[in-house]
């Protein structure tokens, strides 16, 4: 008898560590997809720690900008609380996967990125700090290529504080 | 504790217009407190919108982002009474989401 209870229990145990290796393994596999939370995986550290609007524009899309009308950015001429400057960015232009905004004279010049999937408009408004008058730039990645606009916005109190 | 998400989708035929609003520092890591010391970075990184499981739009936020951060955006295919869900996550690793319905 315990000569055939042996493989038995061996067949059990081999079973119970699959089965439960399958059940961890498919809550692993699981947990990103079901996950309905923002994933801090997702932001892109170099970009935003760049220090000049050149270098988080190769950081952010791996290749230049180049000038268009068809980016639309509205921001104030005059900006008198640089803690809150309202900016908005849209694009008539064909399949927009995203949309970033820099103020080149903050110390990090990227402020946001928004990342438009198919379905969601070319259009995006925000709020946003600007240490002082600065050159705002919006990007519009459409189609693989990043096209921009800018606009000069004059700050008459900062708002990065110092 | 009150949500620190306020969300208003309306739906106008086939676009849902979203405008969130979060309550959030946004510590820009190059502000002084009252003794002198700086403030260290406390902002926002990732902001997700979902709609029927799907995200359709994604936020990633620098320390440049106005505190307690607006932002409004348009989507195609929501429904009235449809549910929209919005999470966020700073670098603090700090969390938050609500769902509201589109009205």
């Amino acid at each position: 008898m315990p000569k055939q209870n042996r493989p038995d229990r061996t067949r059990r145990l081999i079973l119970q560590s699959a089965l439960a290796g399958l059940v961890t393994g498919c809550g692993l596999a699981w947990w990103p997809k079901g996950a309905r939370a923002a994933d801090a995986a997702l932001w892109p550290k170099d970009a935003f720690t760049q220090k000049t609007e050149a270098d988080a524009i190769k950081a952010l899309y791996g290749k230049a900008a180049e000038a268009s009308d068809q980016v639309k950015l509205d921001a104030p001429e005059i900006a008198e609380n640089g803690a809150v400057v309202p900016i908005a960015v849209s694009s008539a232009l064909p399949n927009v996967t995203s949309i970033s905004i820099m103020v080149s004279e903050n110390p990090f010049p990227l402020a946001a990125s928004y990342k438009i999937p198919p379905g969601t408009s070319a259009m995006v408004a925000n709020r946003l700090k600007m240490a002082k008058t600065s050159k705002v730039v919006a990007l519009v990645e459409s189609d693989g290529k990043i096209y921009s606009a800018t606009k000069e916005v004059k700050v008459t109190v900062g708002g990065c504080g110092g | 504790m009150a949500s620190t998400i306020r969300v208003r989708a309306v739906a106008s035929g086939d676009v849902t217009e979203v405008q969130a609003l979060v309550q959030h520092p946004m510590d820009s890591g190059f502000v002084k407190d009252a003794q002198g010391n700086l403030i260290p970075p406390h902002h926002i990184e990732v902001v997700d919108f979902q709609h029927a499981g799907k995200t359709v739009f994604t936020a990633l936020w620098g320390p440049a982002v106005a505190k307690d951060p607006y932002i409004k955006f348009n989507f195609k295919g929501g429904q009235k009474g449809d549910d929209i869900s919005v999470s966020w996550v700073d670098n603090k690793g700090e969390s938050d989401s609500l769902t509201a319905k589109i009205s």
